[in-house]
């Protein structure tokens, strides 16, 4: 994957509390294979009502261009399906920000070079009304850890490890691979110091 | 020889730390990995590459997200039958046990797992399922992976992760009667919120964490994550080591009281500091339910309801959106909410205690409502079976099916109706979760058979009293 250290493009606000990945993807639409797309499934059940019919009133909906989306606490909470950033990717989010993540969605979205920018409540509070239902453009800046909305600069947290990784594209099987020696020296002294922990192959 | 006292956490973490890096990412030697049928993403990845898995031997494979609970022979939906075949093709491929549709062992694969004896004390656990945490039960290190994280395990049997800061909630006292590991775990996220143990690794301990049987104890730890924590676990002890002795994947003779040995040492030392502690006291709590969309939105039975009007900004939004999409209102009490219907399995709550003590509620009684009682695994059906439980559900008018995930998440199908309420022994209320428009009440197994005979969301210890 590709690093990158700003992204830009229009914000919008989804001002809602614990869209946990249930929401993100109703587990319905998961059996479907990667490279067919999930950016149709995106909060699939607020975006559309029981007849497909978009509502008009959801900010997505009125801004398919949406890039970064800012929302409330423990987003991605739940499941740890990845199809949940899948959509959102596939969809053409780059960065959400918001005052908390779920442990494995974060991951699974710097795996998949989707930026979870924390920062404080009242900062997104701010940010929500200032965003209402309208889409602004807005830049998030990885090298400076900053974001720009106008004249405001406004600084966000990010696991310094996390950083590193969306900014040099790293992919984790490929850093792996160099630890080869490393690994193959622990698992015999694994084997050795706790046998219980080894399984014998099928036979 | 002094040494500087160490917590089970650091002590598990420490044991599988193949190397730290630089920027403080540690890689860890994971000891077993569980796959599903939802690890299709990361076997397709791992294909792309041309990789083969790394140690097929310690991985396990398991049918349980799109397993159906009724006619296995002849799956009708083709996106299921293509779900359970790719996991049994994949497994195939690459040399890895699996337990199939077929296999009298198939279950959950966080029922399965310790009924094998898979799950050890002393073992990194890691399963591309949020809910991994249960086997944390033993005094492993288990935690829940994304995709691309599992196709790293398949092909190198480590993982890359950041340490987690420590939590210890203590339990003092004891519960009353009739509250359960359920009740005790909705209490405390209800407390703490669904995100207040956020980037910690929990240990659970005190007088009634020690008292749980290991039923007990995974259905705590298993909903760690609904509060948000990367894991939760219960140092292993004398009821760790009853219930896995003898089980077919556990250590035998000379290596078992070699390997008990071991575990006793992985207990928290004296001495030893946690991020974070937390005390509750057992004799507090009560059977709860959880009234919204959230885990954290939970209430002892006896409560009312919040009032939005009460509560600030995002909070007020929060719980009246929940109110809506659940069709309560402001300050009702939860007791005496009509239901329409019950459901009793899950990884939370599908193990032979929970079908017990549901039984133990229904036995001479007629349900109201309609439900569902799928046990958590083929063994745990088998065992139900053989004590008379299920006569007891079916003569209660409730179905009688078999194991799988169910209707916790719906992907086999088995769905909540739309605007339908559900009392549930599972562990998410998201919107959603049980299906489209949805309405799901958690609680205990013993909570929902109560539900059920009186239809509606009741106290169960009146109906309990005598009975156990």
């Amino acid at each position: 994957m590709a690093g990158f250290s700003i992204i830009q493009g229009p914000a919008v606000a989804l001002p809602q509390d614990n869209i946990d990945t249930d929401q993100l993807i109703p587990a319905r639409f998961m059996s479907v294979p990667r490279k067919d797309g999930y950016g149709p499934y995106l909060l699939h059940d607020l975006r559309f009502d029981a007849g497909g019919t978009p509502r008009p009133e959801m900010p997505l909906n009125r801004h398919a261009q949406a890039r970064i989306l800012v929302t409330r606490r423990n987003f991605g909470s739940g499941s740890s399906r990845e199809a949940a950033v899948y959509a959102l990717v596939d969809f053409g989010i780059k960065a959400v920000l918001a005052p908390s993540f779920g442990d494995i969605f974060a991951s699974n979205a710097v795996n998949n070079g989707l930026l979870p920018a924390r920062l404080p409540e009242d900062r997104i509070e701010a940010m929500i009304a200032r965003l209402g239902d309208k889409a602004e453009e807005m830049t998030v800046d990885l090298t400076d850890g900053v974001i720009r909305i106008g004249n405001e600069v406004i600084p966000f947290d990010l696991d310094p490890i996390w950083r590193l990784k969306l900014i040099n594209g790293w992919d984790d099987i490929d850093m792996t691979a160099s630890h080869g020696p490393a690994i193959a020296a622990f698992r015999a002294a694994r084997a050795k110091a706790a046998p219980y922990a080894m399984l014998d192959g099928m036979t | 020889m002094t040494s500087t006292p160490s917590t089970l956490f650091a002590k598990l973490w420490d044991a599988h730390q193949v190397l730290l890096r630089e920027d403080g990412a540690s890689l860890l030697w994971v000891d077993r990995h569980l796959v599903h049928e939802g690890s299709h993403h990361a076997f397709a990845k791992l294909a792309e590459r041309g990789l083969p898995v790394a140690e097929p031997a310690l991985t396990i494979g398991v049918v349980d997200h799109y397993a159906p609970t009724r006619d296995r022979d002849r799956i009708g939906d083709p996106d299921i039958a293509r779900m359970i075949r790719t996991l049994e093709e994949n497994t195939n491929r690459h040399g890895i046990r699996c337990f199939g549709m077929r296999d009298p062992r198939q279950g959950i694969v966080h029922v399965m797992g310790p009924e094998q004896g898979l799950t050890l004390p002393g073992l990194l656990i890691n399963c591309g399922d949020s809910h991994t945490s249960t086997h944390g039960a033993f005094g492993a290190l288990a935690f829940g992976i994304g995709a691309t994280e599992v196709a790293h395990v398949l092909a190198t049997q480590t993982i890359w992760q950041k340490r987690p800061r420590t939590m210890r909630i203590t339990v003092t006292g004891q519960l009353g009667p009739s509250v359960t590991a359920k009740d005790l775990a909705l209490s405390w996220i209800a407390q703490l919120g669904a995100d207040g143990a956020r980037g910690h690794a929990i240990e659970y301990a005190g007088p009634v964490v020690e008292g749980l049987t290991m039923e007990g104890r995974m259905t705590l730890c298993n909903l760690s994550i609904e509060g948000g924590a990367r894991c939760g676990m219960v140092a292993p002890d004398d009821v760790t080591f009853a219930y896995i002795k003898g089980r077919p994947f556990a250590p035998h003779g000379a290596e078992w009281d070699r390997a008990v040995q071991d575990w006793r040492t992985l207990a928290t030392d004296d001495g030893a500091t946690f991020d974070r502690e937390v005390s509750l006291d057992g004799a507090t709590i009560a059977p709860t339910v959880t009234w919204g969309t959230s885990p954290e939105e939970a209430l002892p039975i006896t409560a009312n309801l919040p009032d939005p009007a009460q509560l600030q900004g995002a909070r007020a939004d929060q719980a009246r959106a929940a109110m809506d999409y659940m069709g309560l209102t402001p300050g009702q009490k939860i007791d005496g909410t009509p239901i329409d219907q019950v459901f009793i399995g899950s990884c939370t709550n599908g193990r032979i205690e929970d079908l017990r003590l549901a039984a133990a509620v229904l036995s001479g009684r007629r349900a109201k409502v309609p439900g569902l009682v799928s046990p958590g695994s083929a063994l745990v059906k088998a065992q139900a079976e053989q004590e008379g439980l299920d006569r007891i559900f079916t003569e209660a008018g409730l179905e009688w099916v078999a194991s799988g995930c169910s209707m916790c998440v719906g992907m086999n199908g088995d769905l909540v109706a739309p605007g339908n309420r559900c009392a549930s022994s599972t562990n998410r209320n998201f919107k959603g979760r049980q299906g489209r428009g949805a309405r799901t009440h958690l609680m205990s197994p013993a909570m929902v058979a109560a539900a059920a005979v009186t239809g509606t969301i009741t106290d169960v210890r009146p109906l309990l009293a005598g009975r156990v």
